[in-house]
């Protein structure tokens, strides 16, 4: 029997339908001030921290390197992004737009500069050299004070981040991870971490596609990072340090490595959870690491595994229950999961 | 021996070539002091079906790792249709026509079979970066192309309907199946199979060596494999080069490496080799 | 003579980074683990260090404690977090590091708060120091110099003369074919984390003897850059360690005495950075191909 399938573009409609329902609620609620200025900001905050995590789980999940320099790249944007739209030289929603695209090209082109070397060592060597770049962007950001008033922090950034702006970037950054993904481009990264030799046997550029993922992996931590901004109004170069970094390896790893699906949640759950567990607000990093731990001794895959969630997939297999169960009506189907 | 003439082909009686596919010239590699490969001198016609044989640790896993320039030769060259490979990574030499299978797997275990395939065919696929973000046509349109390709290729070895399972589940002989459907993915001009039938039972290497005569017909491409099965190495084998020590000691027909007392010496060692040549004759 | 104080200056840092490098580098060489966690077991000897001295003990009885506590810890993280991994990908062999590393902080934040609290050195060491000439040459610089020094004999020895050591360089050869001989695999490591972490103890009484601050992350960078150290060297050889230690504590005091102290550690990251570019393994380091 062939198994119900759903013509692409329905599905793309269905997706594209519930966005906009997404988008049309979340804005609703934001703006009517049901909630507080602290739940707003904690909205805001999962929106920045899913596409950090993404972003990361390209590189960790799908390549299989540890880069542990997210943060320099996050700096790196939000410190481009925050500076733009200081200047205020274009009209806000221009600005907004131009400002995301620096924040991002800026992080990505360090990312190049930092991917091209990093990249011919291999593994553990990669971590070091990408945490010494984390390092060496906060020295460098702390120290020019002239530019980023150091650590007395930058001061006056227009609060662009509203709740439409971080949808539509964490939209964009996932469905470009994953379009990235499904194509040839997103098998040569995953081969790569697969069986590096095996890929270059089969005539996979692995050095230009390591550079690409990690040039697309801090683009989008560059946006984050402007994100980031907008939505604190002022920036330290303390916000990116080491434990930045290792905060969002946490959630990718925890979501499960190479799971897009995984990052969002754990993004989610994550940075909801301290604010509803306020009593064990104490507790929060020991738990974290232990479940970090734990979760790699028991299920190194992550909690979510590689599994990947589709929603056109359920409602395929619901239909093509429904219709099955039509067909025989005995319903011997019933038992099977 | 007596000297050699580099350019001496594989298979004597298939001097015929006026192009060879492939020829390497006093090929040759040190690891640190030791040399592992010395003087490694073939030539390969278009459509030979050739094998490497000799005894574990003779170095022929390193001489598909030169050719294949995943290590770079310490001397000669590699020629390739006449193109000298001494630049070539080991992305290029693929790209030029080199493909190969591996002793111990390679597969991209976690992807599917279908997928381990696509990889495969990365290259004859065109569509660039921002094609595939913003699903253009082409990007439709090829990787229809390129997934109904795979699933052809994978119909050679009756592997059509598993494209949706994780490679890494397969059994071991289909592992090895699908190593060579990936390689020949990458439309190579000369197949490379390090021990295909390893592994495999007797009914699963005569398929095996059916399949590999065919792929050899139906591609028309040459194909150089390294095993220690003789059956299949003698079965399907139009020339046999033997290793021992880095050093190739004989090359010739099948008939003619089965009478060579050397190649006797290197398997059985020194003193047996006149009781013994007549049964390894007709092993 | 003011290059000489600041030469002596920094090699009593360097020989605070080697020690603390050798943990790596020995833990390294052995299971391929950048154990994150070693600069926080520095942190936690610092404070063990603190507390028995607080309390009125004799400083070789506080330093015997603060080695002995440092090495148990080592052995403990080893068979707890790292041997359930011992087949498991180096990725996840690595987070579980980290992982243990934030642990360490965390619990120490919670135990000793995250205020900092001052060392009292000059119970633990005799202060003053000699003159050389016109230099004045405190005895803790003499002192740690020699520890160091002498630690690093002790442990070649070890390494290159007993039979343990050959055990040990059997294993960070070949695990498989060292179990064939007979070695006892799990034994062996655990033994190389607590020799690790008993060099990382000697490491946490100098450094805070240097720095007299104790906060619960103060391992992180410490770690860090020693781990540069390791790496700068060559990880996975004693002398490279040696060397990259004493290399990255002259580097760090001569930034500093040109006035750039703010960017102290930009510069040592950079030079790594630097050095690995040019030799991916490092000074002294082997280069391993992979083999196909």
């Amino acid at each position: 029997m062939k198994a119900f399938t759903i013509p692409t573009p329905v599905r793309y409609g269905i997706n594209t339908a519930l966005l906009i329902l997404f988008l049309i609620a979340g804005n609703a609620i934001t703006q009517s001030g049901l909630l507080g200025r602290a739940q707003n900001a904690i909205i805001i905050q999962v929106g920045f921290f899913i596409i950090l995590a993404v972003s990361l789980n390209l590189v960790t999940g799908y390549l299989g390197q540890l880069p542990l320099g997210h943060a320099g790249f996050m700096a790196v944007g939000a410190y481009a992004g925050a500076l733009f739209w200081r200047a205020h030289i274009l009209p806000e929603t221009l600005s907004i737009v131009v400002g995301l695209l620096l924040a991002g090209v800026v992080a990505a082109l360090f990312g190049i500069l930092i991917g091209v070397p990093a990249l011919r060592l291999r593994g553990d060597y990669l971590a070091i050299i990408t945490l010494g770049f984390g390092e060496i962007i906060r020295v460098v950001l702390t120290n020019l004070d002239s530019i980023t008033y150091g650590a007395r922090g930058l001061l006056n950034i227009p609060r662009h981040s509203s709740f439409l702006v971080v949808y539509i970037c964490v939209i964009i950054s996932c469905a470009v991870i994953h379009t990235l993904m499904k194509s040839r481009h997103g098998r040569a990264i995953l081969s790569i971490r697969e069986n590096e030799i095996a890929a270059e046997s089969c005539g996979v550029k692995t050095t230009y596609y390591k550079v690409m993922a990690f040039a697309v992996s801090a683009f989008f931590a560059g946006i984050a990072g402007a994100l980031f901004a907008g939505n604190l109004g002022i920036l330290v170069p303390a916000n990116f340090d080491f434990m930045t970094s290792i905060n969002i390896l946490m959630i990718v790893v925890l979501g499960g490595l190479g799971s897009m699906f995984g990052s969002v949640v754990a993004a989610a759950v994550l940075t909801f959870l301290p604010f509803v567990l306020q009593p064990l607000a104490d507790y929060r990093m020991i738990i974290y690491s232990l479940m970090l731990i734990i979760v790699m001794i028991f299920k190194p895959s992550g909690l979510m595994g590689s599994y990947d969630f589709s929603l056109s997939r359920i409602l395929e297999k619901v239909i093509g229950k429904a219709l099955s169960l039509g067909r025989d009506k005995g319903g011997k189907n019933h038992g099977k999961a | 021996m007596g000297k050699r003439d580099p350019k001496a082909p594989f298979v004597p009686h298939r001097d015929a070539y006026k192009a060879p596919i492939m020829e390497c010239v006093n090929l040759g590699i040190d690891f640190g002091g030791l040399t592992a490969v010395n003087d490694f001198c073939i030539t390969i016609g278009p459509t030979e079906i050739c094998g490497l044989i000799g005894p574990n640790g003779a170095g022929k896993t390193t001489i598909f790792n030169l050719l294949t320039k995943v290590y770079q030769p310490t001397r000669g060259s590699v020629y390739l249709q006449g193109i000298d490979t001494k630049d070539m990574n080991s992305v290029k030499a693929n790209k030029a026509g080199l493909a190969r299978t591996f002793q111990n797997i390679r597969l991209f275990k976690n992807m599917t079979v279908a997928e381990n395939v696509l990889v495969g065919l990365h290259n004859s696929i065109s569509y660039g970066l921002g094609e595939a973000i913003l699903r253009f046509p082409s990007y439709w349109r090829e990787e229809r192309i390129a997934r109904s390709r795979a699933l052809e290729l994978l119909e050679i070895f009756d592997m059509q309907d598993i494209g949706d399972q994780k490679a890494g589940s397969l059994p071991y002989g289909a592992q090895r199946r699908l190593e060579i459907v990936r390689a020949l993915a990458t439309a190579p001009k000369v197949l490379l199979l390090d021990e295909p039938a390893a592994g495999m039972n007797p009914a699963e290497t005569e398929e095996l060596m059916e399949n590999i005569q065919k792929i050899n017909k139906v591609f028309k491409i040459a194909i150089l494999l390294i095993e220690h099965d003789m059956k299949l190495v003698m079965g399907i084998c139009e020339g046999i080069g033997v290793l021992n020590y880095g050093r190739l000691i004989a090359k010739g027909t099948p008939a003619e490496i089965q009478r060579n007392p050397l190649v006797v010496e290197a398997y059985l060692g020194k003193g047996q080799s006149d009781s013994e040549s007549g049964g390894e004759d007709s092993a | 003579m003011l290059f000489v104080s600041q030469l002596i200056n920094g090699l009593q840092l360097g020989s605070i980074y080697a020690l603390v490098a050798l943990g790596y580098s020995m833990v390294y060489g052995i299971i391929k683990l950048l154990n994150f966690a070693h600069g926080d077991i520095i942190m936690v000897g610092g404070y063990i260090a603190l507390f028995t001295l607080t309390f009125g003990q004799h400083p070789l009885i506080a330093a015997a404690l603060t080695v002995a506590g440092c090495t148990v810890l080592a052995i403990v993280i080893e068979k707890l977090a790292y041997t359930p991994l011992r087949f498991a990908p180096r990725l996840s062999l690595l987070i579980t590091a980290i992982g243990v590393s934030i642990l360490l902080q965390n619990l120490a934040q919670y135990f000793f708060s995250a205020t900092g609290r001052s060392f009292p050195g000059h119970l633990l060491l005799p202060q003053g120091g000699i003159a050389l000439g016109s230099v004045q040459v405190a005895y803790t610089s003499i002192i740690t110099i020699l520890t160091s020094l002498i630690s690093m004999v002790i442990l070649t020895i070890l390494v290159r003369r007993t039979r343990l050591g050959k055990a040990m360089r059997a294993v960070s050869e070949d695990q498989d074919a060292a179990r064939l001989m007979g070695i006892n695999v799990n034994s062996v490591i655990t033994f190389t984390f607590a020799v690790g972490a008993a060099l990382a103890g000697i490491g946490a009484l100098m450094y805070s003897v240097r720095y007299p601050l104790m906060f619960p992350t103060m391992g992180a960078m410490l770690g860090l850059k020693a781990f540069v150290a390791a790496v700068f060297g060559g990880i996975g050889s004693i002398p490279g360690a040696m060397l990259g230690g004493y290399a990255i504590g002259m580097l760090e005091v001569l930034v500093t005495a040109v006035g750039l102290s703010g960017w102290v550690d930009g510069v040592v990251f950079m030079v790594l950075i630097c050095v690995l570019m040019v030799r991916p393994t490092g000074i002294m380091g082997r280069s391993i191909m992979e083999k196909v």
